[in-house]
């Protein structure tokens, strides 16, 4: 005790000789990573903000022109525009539904006592761990028209997949889906594996049907934990480009954030694509606000 | 005090001094990652050899080029002392002030007479007949075509073709013909198919593709003087033209919806196709045996004329620019003064380059050199190139947006795709205040 006690003072007094309290200490542990904060995420927010109401261009050495609101009116008034968002829109509905339904039903098998699970869980695992990429490049190959192995395990002949405009958004939703719904599977084990086995034995001695007991136990009490993964996978679904750009880039396929890396890196048009970023930007937070608040309903119950 | 002062000042003079001219004899060459930019390379080797200046070409993928390139003269680097940029960034480059004027290089070497006109109107020359220069023509290319001679001397093959179109096979003179020999040796059921055209919406491809109609069939994007693309880009040549390229989309292999000048290589060599559109700068792949089984039996033709006998190709090809933001302007120049020499374009020519020097290009010895180069020669002298305007980029993409589907998925029509173009086009213009 006493040891401790002179440690503490000898530290104090140390600190006191050089002239540092703890809150000094703290601060110099804490002020960097603000300033890192401040440097890397908050000034290009905003500096990009400014340039949201310009008509600047990276390319040419001309300055920035005030414009106001022009680059919002014009991006809220271009019908390409609202395509790509709607294209968006279909694929974050088509690709969150699809890792929902296969994550969660695979982790309700999961959830069962089955031989080798530890093995089947991590193998399942696998596709999540791979860079978007080489995903993309893989599924390439096995959509492909002449020698994919889908067609020929489907019978389906010459199909294509990802030069047939009304098909190739699903094809990339199914990419997705194949790749992001252990994310699901992983979580909604965590929460299957939480719900308390009284209540199904308690269910059990009602002779409540399994319907029942699904609809009243188990996706009552995994619903919090499923919402989260929802928002996760939502907000990245929305801001998808990889996996659609390596895949097709055709016109049907092109979400919002492929049109965006066009406007700011192939065209040039700076100050458009940053309130094109903001107008992106705001509806993801839209969305996740809903979510949240749905989120926090869920969980109230 | 002083003496240490002056010492010190002294000595980071020196350094500085000693810096510079170990940097002089230095530079980098920035361009895209294929065949040409080595074959640069193993020339700037010989430079080397003469000089000491020890020259290297930095390459990138064609997909990050533009962004690349435009990103590092944004930021005024000098990373770069010379890039070889494609001709519709000249607009963009040299109005940004990305790029050292030539234009008194150009006079005083008398590069006008020295390269094929075109190459100097599209690869150098901004704005058009301004008589500013920006670049000296570096790697002349446009679009040709490979087939597979087996399949068209086969006498089954030609008795089977004259017995249903009435003339006989041989590589087509006209894109009519070339429409017939597509569809005569589309075959999916064998795995054949009759064609493979440039359809890759991304960048340029599809436009490119496109352009070898739209110019053959004796239309034209708009007019570069005065930026007018009503009546022009959607005028009826072009309509009848984009659905001759719609029409033999219909040939193509399955999946051919987003494929470029690696894609049309490979249908040659995996005997996918009878016939296949690609620049001039990738056919070496398809005459060497190493990357091509069918090296033996592949021919080569010039884009075919259109219904009007107008027979133009769509351009390839860059030009090579001093960067402004470059340290060593000088050196650079000193580089090019040896580049355009006649010896040395000859030397490019003799290592797989394709010169832009008249003089090379007209002697036998290089139309003779490969399978391939008469009909190079032939076309870069009828060769058309896209806008060349800052706002190329967005004007590529609009016509992409709209040709795109219809090509690919025959939505709407050619005449809808095209009206809907020039309004984009002129909305384009109109912001930018071209008119």
């Amino acid at each position: 005790m006493a040891t401790v006690v002179m440690t503490s003072l000898d530290a104090k007094s140390r600190a006191a000789s050089r002239g540092m309290s703890d809150i000094s200490i703290r601060n110099l542990f804490i002020i960097p990573t603000i300033l890192f904060l401040i440097v890397f995420n908050i000034f290009p927010l905003i500096y990009s903000l400014g340039y949201s109401f310009t008509d600047f261009r990276a390319s040419s050495n001309a300055r920035a022109n005030f414009v106001g609101l022009q680059n919002y009116r014009e991006l809220l008034n271009d019908t390409f525009i609202w395509s790509n968002f709607a294209i968006t829109a279909k694929y974050v509905i088509v690709s969150v539904t699809g890792q929902v339904i296969v994550g969660f039903g695979t982790a309700m098998l999961l959830n069962r006592d089955i031989p080798l699970k530890g093995l089947l869980t991590t193998l399942l695992l696998l596709p999540m761990m791979l860079s978007m990429a080489v995903v993309g490049l893989f599924w390439k190959l096995l959509y492909d028209p002449s020698f994919g192995i889908i067609n020929y395990a489907l019978g389906l002949g010459s199909f294509e997949w990802l030069s047939n405009p009304d098909m190739a958004l699903y094809a990339v939703a199914i990419t997705d889906i194949w790749m992001w719904s252990p994310f699901v599977m992983l979580l909604s084990l965590a929460g299957l594996s939480a719900v308390p086995k009284h209540l199904y034995e308690a269910a059990a001695i009602d002779r409540a049907g399994p319907f029942y007991t699904f609809f009243r136990i188990t996706l009552p009490l995994v619903a919090p934990i499923l919402m989260i993964a929802i928002i996760f996978r939502t907000m990245e679904a929305f801001k998808t480009f990889d996996l659609a750009y390596i895949l097709t880039s055709q016109p049907t396929t092109e979400v919002i954030s492929i049109r965006l890396y066009k406007m700011a890196f192939q065209e040039w048009q700076t100050g458009r694509s940053c309130a094109l970023a903001y107008i992106v930007l705001i509806m993801v937070l839209a969305i996740t606000n809903i979510y949240v608040k749905y989120l926090n309903k869920v969980k109230e119950r | 005090m002083r003496k240490t002062m002056t010492g010190l000042l002294a000595g980071v003079g020196l350094m500085w001094a000693c810096g510079t001219s170990a940097q002089a004899q230095e530079l980098t060459i920035f361009w895209a990652e294929w065949d040409p930019a080595n074959y640069l390379q193993e020339l700037v080797n010989e430079y080397e050899a003469e000089t000491g200046v020890k020259v290297t070409v930095e390459t990138t993928p064609w997909a990050d080029f533009q962004t690349k390139a435009f990103t590092e003269f944004n930021a005024k680097g000098s990373a770069y002392d010379m890039v070889v940029g494609d001709s519709q960034w000249i607009g963009a480059a040299s109005e940004a002030g990305h790029y050292v004027d030539l234009t008194d290089f150009f006079n005083k070497h008398k590069l006008k007479e020295v390269m094929a006109p075109a190459t100097v109107k599209y690869y150098a020359e901004y704005p058009s007949n301004s008589g500013k220069y920006w670049s000296i023509p570096a790697e002349g290319d446009a679009v040709g075509w490979s087939y597979r001679k087996d399949w068209f001397e086969d006498p089954k093959e030609k008795e089977a073709f004259k017995a249903k179109y009435g003339y006989d096979l041989a590589p087509p003179k006209t894109w009519a013909e070339m429409r017939d020999i597509a569809e005569f040796f589309h075959r999916p059921n064998e795995k054949r198919y009759g064609i493979a055209i440039y359809t890759d919406n991304s960048y340029d491809g599809l436009v490119m593709g496109v352009e070898n109609a739209i110019f053959s069939y004796g239309g034209e994007l708009g007019d570069y003087q005065n930026y007018k693309v009503d009546g022009i880009i959607n005028s009826e040549k072009n309509v009848k033209a984009l659905e001759m390229y719609r029409e033999l989309y219909g040939f193509t292999p399955p999946g051919w919806a987003k494929t470029f000048f690696v894609e049309n290589n490979q249908a040659i060599t995996e005997n996918l196709t009878a016939m296949s559109m690609n620049y001039f700068a990738f056919f070496p792949a398809l005459v060497n045996e190493a990357s091509n089984p069918n090296a033996k039996v592949t021919g080569f033709f010039a884009n075919p004329a259109g219904p009007g006998g107008d027979q133009f190709a769509a351009l390839g090809g860059q030009g090579i620019s001093v960067v402004s933001y470059s340290d060593n302007q000088e050196e650079a120049m000193k580089f090019l003064e040896w580049f355009i020499k006649d010896e040395t374009q000859k030397r490019w020519a003799e290592l797989g380059g394709y010169t832009a020097s008249a003089k090379v290009l007209e002697s036998p010895e290089f139309q003779n050199a490969t399978p391939y180069n008469k009909a190079f020669y032939e076309t870069m002298f009828k060769v058309k190139d896209f806008w060349a305007t800052p706002e190329y980029a967005e004007l590529l993409i609009q016509m992409n947006q709209r040709i795109y589907p219809f090509v690919t998925a025959g939505e709407g029509t050619a005449k809808e795709a095209l009206d809907a173009l020039a309004r984009d086009w002129n909305t384009t213009f109109k912001k930018y205040g071209r008119h």
